[in-house]
């Protein structure tokens, strides 16, 4: 317990782990303040101003059509038609119907909560993973880097005890951090919807919906913590976990898009990793193939799809994580600390 | 007295495809009593550090025995560790947090009381400084907070390795005085430096370690007395009479060598015989010095790296002891 203890001291005390934190947090203060900014709350005067710009608006039409129609007369008697130009028959130049310029159109931007908070909780837990991936792989890899880690040891024999509580004080802060964290943007968006949009039809279904899909964005971060973790204790520094990472990217994700897209492999995104986060986070993501064609029952022609689900999504996070700390826990038990 | 700190046979081979197998200790023996300063020396690469890290569970042993405070190591170190303070090669610290920070940590992870921090500090001369960034310390005050840190336990078993690294004369003599203090309040202290003059004046005794095996262990001044080559100056109250002493001394089976003010003598068991054959011959002595050897001129016999004008010793270049039984130099390193 002492050893948990100190280490979760440790954690909070490192100058990395406050910064990295400060950093997630300024970058989810502007998106919040950049919806707050951009959106407004819907009152009488914008409904009338909208009413009165979508009115212009058909006016406006009603003019231009009225003026195409007198210059198709005007060709046409001219005898100096252009087919290209103007209809056969210059009468069926009519404007709009009023009822098809909607006021909607002309309304200022609003923050409806039910519409539109779902669509932010991917950020949030893009973030908390990435502070969580970052300030993971640091806690250990600058400990071996420092030679904090051979200190400890001399003090705490036990190589997979030292690992493993390292691993739990890491995930208890990061679990304060996110599970805080998304309070916080759950409140904070309330209230920009309550200042700057509406509030309407939030039923308990659609609290629920939103808390499991915050849930699922906390779990997301844990994942991405413990394989930073595992990641940067396999390779004794911060760097492996980081250069790993952008490995991955570039070579694992760009060059095996671009491979894949080369091949003509049908559903490529299947191989992809962000496919997976997306559907962990939205629970499916539809990939569809326009290179295949599957009739409907009405004639038409439909796309050949593949669902990706949350369940799938689950089982790969977990087999991944899972086999690199098993990894990063036989590392520390068999290699030599040199 | 009770041995504190025993090894036998450790080996530890590494293993390179490219480079092939190196023996980095090769059935190494050690044995330290308690209350001791034990002084553990060998040239560079001559597996030291490896022994060190091997007995603190650093290393997995690829083979011998080891038992500190009496229990098996590395099985019982979980046991022991509390009992063991320790520093292994250069001091590494996180270079972000304070030193009070740095031993608060220490202490917390092994459930030492944090008024202990505060009396390490002052032990080792940082009470003063021990609110700044280790960042901004000089390489002896690492040194100094990496024995606060070894010190923190209050351990039975002090292991410190180069602990006068970066430390100034002042700092020196400081150490060489903390190290008799704890010996005295009863910790054993195993010390490996290459400050052999210090070792000398520190230790009551020493095991000397090359290309991986013991080459010579024991009191210092046991260690001394093995290499000590029995040689006396004399020097007579007439230089006249000098062929006439060198004449008795030869008769009598002493290797003499005539110097145009005194006489070099070899193989002198007690310097008293000399005194003896002298007066037989009417001639009296001004001066009968035996020869001190000291241990630097020993460990440079013992592990055959005193430097050769004109040659480039290898690091790996020092004597290898045991198979025929016969010490000599050799080149060991990777393939060796």
């Amino acid at each position: 317990m002492s050893l948990y203890r100190t280490e979760l001291r440790r954690l909070v005390k490192r100058r990395f782990t406050r910064w990295t934190t400060v950093l997630g947090l300024l970058v989810l203060a502007a998106v919040v303040a950049g919806v707050f900014f951009t959106n407004q709350k819907i009152d009488a005067a914008a409904r009338a101003q909208a009413e009165r710009s979508a009115e212009a608006q058909w006016q406006r039409d009603v003019q231009s059509a009225e003026q195409y129609r007198a210059e198709c007369e005007r060709v046409k008697a001219g005898g100096t038609d252009d087919p290209k130009q103007f209809p056969e028959d210059c009468s069926a130049i009519t404007p709009p119907p009023r009822e098809a310029i909607a006021a909607a159109w002309f309304m200022p931007a609003t923050f409806d909560f039910r519409e539109s908070f779902g669509d932010t909780l991917l950020p949030l837990a893009a973030i908390l993973a990435l502070v969580g991936f970052i300030v993971g792989a640091s806690f250990v890899g600058a400990e071996w880097n420092t030679g904090g880690m051979m200190n400890l040891l001399l003090w705490r024999p036990k190589r997979l005890t030292v690992l493993l509580t390292k691993l739990a004080a890491l995930l208890t802060g990061l679990l304060a951090l996110a599970v805080t964290t998304t309070a916080l943007w759950f409140g904070s968006f309330w209230l920009v919807a309550t200042l700057r949009g509406s509030t309407a039809k939030v039923t308990s279904g659609v609290w629920q919906s939103f808390a499991l899909t915050g849930l699922r964005g906390v779990a997301l971060a844990v994942v991405a913590t413990v394989v930073g973790f595992a990641l940067a204790s396999l390779g004794r520094h911060t760097a492996m976990a980081l250069g790993g990472v952008v490995a991955l990217m570039v070579v694992g994700q760009f060059g095996l898009a671009i491979l894949l897209d080369l091949a003509g492999v049908k559903f490529a995104e299947a191989w992809l990793l962000p496919t997976y986060g997306a559907a962990w986070m939205r629970k499916t993501v539809t990939l569809e193939n326009w290179e295949s064609c599957e009739a409907t029952y009405f004639g038409s022609c439909e796309p050949e799809k593949l669902v990706i689900t949350w369940q799938q999504s689950s089982v790969l996070l977990g087999v991944g994580m899972a086999v690199l700390l098993v990894a990063a826990l036989w590392a520390m038990r068999r290699r030599d600390v040199a | 007295m009770p041995a504190v700190l025993e090894i036998e046979g450790l080996r530890k081979t590494y293993k390179s495809r490219r480079r092939g197998t190196r023996n980095a200790l090769d059935g190494f023996d050690m044995r330290v009593e308690a209350g001791q300063v034990h002084g553990f020396l060998g040239p560079n690469g001559s597996g030291k550090t490896t022994t060190l890290r091997t007995l603190l569970g650093l290393i997995r042993p690829d083979g011998g025995r080891m038992t500190i405070l009496g229990h098996e190591v590395p099985a019982a170190l979980p046991e022991v560790a509390g009992q063991i303070g320790a520093i292994v090669e250069s001091p590494q610290f996180f270079p972000h947090f304070t030193a009070r920070d740095t031993l608060s940590l220490l202490a917390g992870a092994g459930e030492v009381p944090a008024t202990r921090v505060d009396e390490v500090l002052e032990l080792v001369g940082l009470r003063d400084r021990a609110g700044e960034r280790v960042k901004t310390y000089s390489l002896g005050m690492k040194q100094r907070l990496a024995v606060a840190s070894a010190l923190l336990k209050n351990p039975r078993l002090l292991i410190l390795d180069e602990p006068a690294n970066g430390l100034d004369p002042g700092g020196i003599r400081e150490m060489r005085s903390l190290m008799r203090d704890l010996a005295e309040s009863g910790m054993t202290v195993v010390l490996s430096s290459h400050i052999l003059g210090e070792i000398q004046l520190i230790c009551d005794s020493v095991t000397i370690i090359s290309l991986g095996r013991r080459v010579a262990f024991g009191p210092v001044e046991e260690v001394l007395a093995q290499h000590s080559s029995g040689a006396v100056r004399v020097r007579l109250e007439a230089v006249t009479d000098l062929p006439t002493a060198a004449e008795a001394l030869t008769r009598a089976g002493i290797r003499v060598t005539g110097q145009p003010d005194h006489l070099m003598l070899a193989g002198v068991d007690k310097p008293a015989t000399v005194t003896r054959l002298l007066a037989e011959q009417g001639l009296y002595v001004s001066e009968l010095a035996p020869i001190a050897v000291d241990l630097e001129s020993v460990f440079l016999e013992l592990t055959a790296t005193a430097p050769v004008p004109g040659q480039h010793r290898q690091v790996d270049q020092s004597t290898k002891v045991g198979g025929a039984g016969q010490p000599g130099t050799t080149g060991g390193g990777w393939g060796a």
